[in-house]
């Protein structure tokens, strides 16, 4: 047994010696590389998270096309293109705060930090407008939902996924912002430098990913049936 | 039994010196610990309660099935009994078992690291678990589930009127604790390995776990979002699967055992990677076919997921989508299989010592077996309308989950107790203990083969009196397994107390964590090991094992 | 992603490029394509994830364990969407199992 294990050398003491490694580490590049490892594997489960809303949307569309397409008309295209650009502009300032990281300009990245969470509070505050109409509509699934036209059984269905999926991207948002929200307060503390700022960038990797997920919910529930007169 | 010396210095037991035991008092050290082997045990004593919590649910279904009529409890009552069985069980017992008790506190031992990747995070998880544990409970408290622990719709969404939503709530908050039990694993063991540990160096207990944690992370935010879908639809009246709206509530079954049939494989892959360990201490030989095992690990984990529909035969899914998933659960019996054939072929000709780890890993290997094959009868789909929805299934999953999965953990718990407490348990008690447990594991569970077959439905409060002998041989059975399970409780804690001081290395094992004392520091390695050689490397020399 | 600078301009001709396909995509989506208005959405917003994957999140410069994480994960969300529509697109092939 003492052949297949040979302790470490005395030159190598086996725990780390730069500043703001975590003890489980030996350097600072294996704890990054684990870090971003981290929130990519995270954010492969967020995939699949999704993912059990995105089957079924796939599978009802299927089944009912033109019920989704007539229905889907009833969102508010303007607002839901408006707001994809809010969220595309949103991921430009992330990217620009992760650079700024990089590039050691703290007040850029508070900056570009703050710009990001108020477009995503702008996004929320255009989904709260949409969500307001389709309540005053009588397009929220339940006792009071009301759809005028064929197939409102498939209509609701077609609602039901829109409040879901929307709903839940709106939540992640939240949190988005609200993991924000502690980076501008460590930032401004100093706490990062161009050698170790592996938090804004795994937090900027979040908030992309965000994002893709509403490059996908913007067509799939608001560009159906456009064509169709 | 051949005796066996440990080739270096035999160590002897040493007086206690500062330990992950030891090192600091008090509960807020424990509670905010961030050592991986201290949230191990905080893990050990959850899962332990949640095991006898469904234990206790059990030997009430049990009872009531001493008498073919439904005279203990109401049928209502019944449906709710067998569902917390079942929901604690499976979410609260056998998912986190192995790799949050064993898993955490070997894994970063075994690959030379300090801790896992993220130790916050894994104490996180552990409060996780528990808080979903807790909502668990208050359903246990305030007359529980009924709907089974697979939660079909429309029952769940739309008439059942059980605490559907606080159970739902407390699996899906437990989720988010192996997902980043899973997340942690994949991280660590890709990133922290020591020096000269490449991937075919890992111990086969690493390889199970890899596998396991690549279902944790791809399968669990399924079930996560599908319970959130029945809780919205069940709260918010989104009705997502409701017939009525032409939504469909196969459609939720789909979503369920997307998730549901790789759990399965989270139960019991950790299981065979403590096999493979036991098999190669107590044969003292290496592994026949490592990389056969390793590949056979993540073929599992990856075939697994493909065949979900095979619970789904009779339910109105499309014949053909059937067929389809009929072969391929056959073929994911085959890595399966090929494991069987290693362990064994590893015995032959070694040098077996008949130690409780050893006698567990003998049970494992042949119930599984047995449940194997059986599964074997439930993937081909005509057998399968025959036995669906009857106790052939129920004793299927009841060989592999607890004839092998809670086999394994049994084994690997009394394997590494040495390490893990500092002590040797009682040899005599725990062969005795495993024995009963054998015993009564079988009489619980053989009968219940021919019950399915006979045409006897599962989640049936009452049955045909034809019946009855059957079901009191399984229920006599079960009291003797109850017993079986009590006994390590009694004496694994008097151990922690009263056993004898355990050496670094009792079983002359290779691995790196059998290099450190027992119990180890909380740093595990005072310097960072080199690994240049391979995992099991038994010489074929006499040895002999302290204690 | 570890040290490599992504230069600014770079993120700008991304940007450009997202707010361009986001405006065609909307665009398009009135004209009367038939089946394929589903596929040149899907594909532009395919198009749209790519370029924030590869520059934003900087995946472009990971090692290649990260692009395998990715593709791992949404390959297998395509077996859990594939396997499901295989029950509902052939539930009507066999006649007598409407």
């Amino acid at each position: 047994m003492a052949d297949a294990i040979a302790p470490a050398t005395p030159a190598d003491p086996g725990h780390a010696t730069e500043p703001g490694v975590q003890h489980q580490f030996d350097t600072m590049e294996q704890q990054r590389e684990a870090s971003s490892f981290g929130m990519w594997v995270f954010l492969v489960t967020e995939i699949l998270f999704f993912g059990g809303l995105f089957t079924v949307y796939t599978v009802y569309r299927h089944q009912y096309p033109r019920a989704f397409a007539e229905a889907s008309r009833h969102l508010d295209i303007a607002l839901g293109t408006f707001n994809t650009a809010v969220l595309i502009v949103s991921s430009l300032t992330m990217a620009l705060a992760v650079w700024s990281a990089a590039v050691g300009r703290r007040k850029a990245i508070v900056v570009f930090l703050l710009l990001t969470m108020a477009l995503g509070g702008v996004f929320l505050g255009v989904k709260a407008v949409e969500y307001t109409h389709k309540f005053h509509d009588h397009l929220v699934p339940g006792p009071s939902f009301h759809f005028p036209g064929p197939n409102p059984g498939n209509a609701e269905l077609f609602f039901s996924l829109y409040f879901t999926m929307t709903g839940l991207h709106a939540a992640h948002m939240i949190i988005g912002i609200g993991i924000l929200t502690v980076l501008v307060f460590k930032t401004r503390k100093g706490r990062y430098t161009p050698e170790y700022h592996n938090p804004i960038e795994v937090s900027g990797l979040y908030w992309h990913f965000v994002d893709i997920v509403w490059i996908f919910l913007f067509p799939l529930l608001y560009l159906i049936g456009r064509h169709i007169h | 039994m051949s005796a066996v010396t440990v080739p270096p210095v035999p160590e002897a037991p040493v007086e206690p010196r500062v330990n992950y035991l030891n090192a600091t008092y008090g509960l807020k050290s424990w509670l905010l610990t961030r050592d991986h082997k201290r949230i191990a045990l905080l893990y050990l004593g959850t899962v332990t309660v949640f095991f006898f919590l469904g234990g206790l649910f059990a030997v009430l279904i049990r009872l009531e099935l001493l008498t073919p009529a439904g005279d203990l409890v109401q049928s209502e009552t019944y449906n709710k009994l067998f569902t917390m069985h079942g929901v604690i069980m499976v979410f609260f017992f056998l998912i986190p078992s192995i790799p949050a008790v064993l898993g955490n506190f070997l894994i970063p031992m075994m690959i030379g690291a300090k801790d896992l990747a993220f130790p916050r995070l894994n104490l996180l998880s552990w409060y996780i678990y528990a808080v979903g544990g807790l909502f668990t409970l208050w359903a246990v408290v305030h007359g529980g589930v009924d709907t089974g622990w697979t939660f079909y719709t429309p029952y769940s969404t739309t008439y059942s009127n059980s605490y559907v939503i606080v159970t739902a709530v407390g699996i899906f908050i437990t989720g988010f604790s192996s997902i980043l039990t899973g997340l942690n694993f994949i991280v660590t063991i890709h990133t922290m390995r020591a020096p000269g540990l490449t991937w075919f160096r890992l111990p086969l207990f690493v390889w199970a776990h890899y596998a396991t944690s690549l279902i944790f992370v791809l399968g669990t935010p399924v079930i996560a979002v599908t319970l959130l879908m029945v809780g919205v639809e069940r709260l918010f009246h989104l009705g997502i699967f409701d017939p009525k709206l032409g939504g469909d509530p196969i459609l939720f079954q789909h979503l369920f055992w997307f998730y549901s049939h790789p759990a399965v494989y989270i139960m019991v892959l950790p299981s065979m990677g403590v096999i493979s360990e036991i098999v190669t201490t107590f044969s003292r030989k290496n592994i026949f076919g490592y990389k056969f095992v390793a590949f056979a690990s993540l073929a599992i984990a990856v075939l697994g997921f493909l065949v979900w529909g095979h619970h789904m035969f009779v339910s109105g899914q499309s014949v053909y989508a059937g067929l389809v998933f009929s072969i391929l659960s056959f073929l994911v019996a085959i890595p399966s299989a090929v494991k069987v054939f290693n362990w064994t072929a590893t015995m032959y000709k070694g040098s077996i010592s008949y130690r409780t780890p050893m006698l567990y890993a003998f049970g494992f290997i042949g119930l599984f077996t047995i449940g194997g094959l059986t599964g074997l009868f439930l993937a081909s789909l005509g057998l399968d309308v025959h036995v669906h929805d009857t106790y052939f299934v129920v004793a299927h999953f009841h060989y592999i989950m607890v004839g092998g999965a809670i086999m394994g953990y049994m084994g690997g718990i009394h394997y590494w107790w040495p390490k893990i407490s500092g002590r040797l348990y009682p040899e005599g008690w725990a062969r005795f203990a495993a024995l009963v447990i054998f015993v009564g594991f079988n009489l619980t569970f053989f009968p219940q083969f021919i019950l399915g077959y006979l045409g006897m439905p599962r989640r049936y409060h009452a049955y045909p009196e034809e019946f009855q002998v059957l079901n009191v041989m399984s229920s006599a059975g079960a009291s003797i397994l109850g017993v079986g399970y009590l006994l390590p409780l009694l004496y694994l804690v008097w151990s922690m107390r009263y056993g004898k001081q355990a050496p670094a290395n009792p079983w002359g094992s290779t691995g790196l964590e059998w290099d450190t004392p027992s119990p180890p520091p909380t740093e595990n390695f005072a310097v960072t090991p080199v690994v240049t050689g391979d995992p099991y490397h038994y010489s074929p020399e006499e040895v002999e094992v302290v204690g | 992603m570890a040290q490599h600078i992504v230069p600014r301009k770079i993120y700008f001709a991304v940007f450009t490029a997202l707010i361009v396909l986001t405006a065609t995509t909307t665009a398009i989506s009135f004209l009367d394509l038939g089946p394929w208005n589903t596929v040149v959405a899907l594909g532009i917003a395919f198009v749209k994830a790519t370029l924030v994957v590869l520059f934003f999140m900087h995946v472009k410069y990971s090692p290649r364990l990260t692009q395998v994480t990715i593709a791992g994960g949404l390959f297998w969300l395509a077996i859990m969407i594939a396997l499901t529509l295989s029950d509902f697109m052939t539930r009507g092939w066999l006649p007598i199992l409407k």
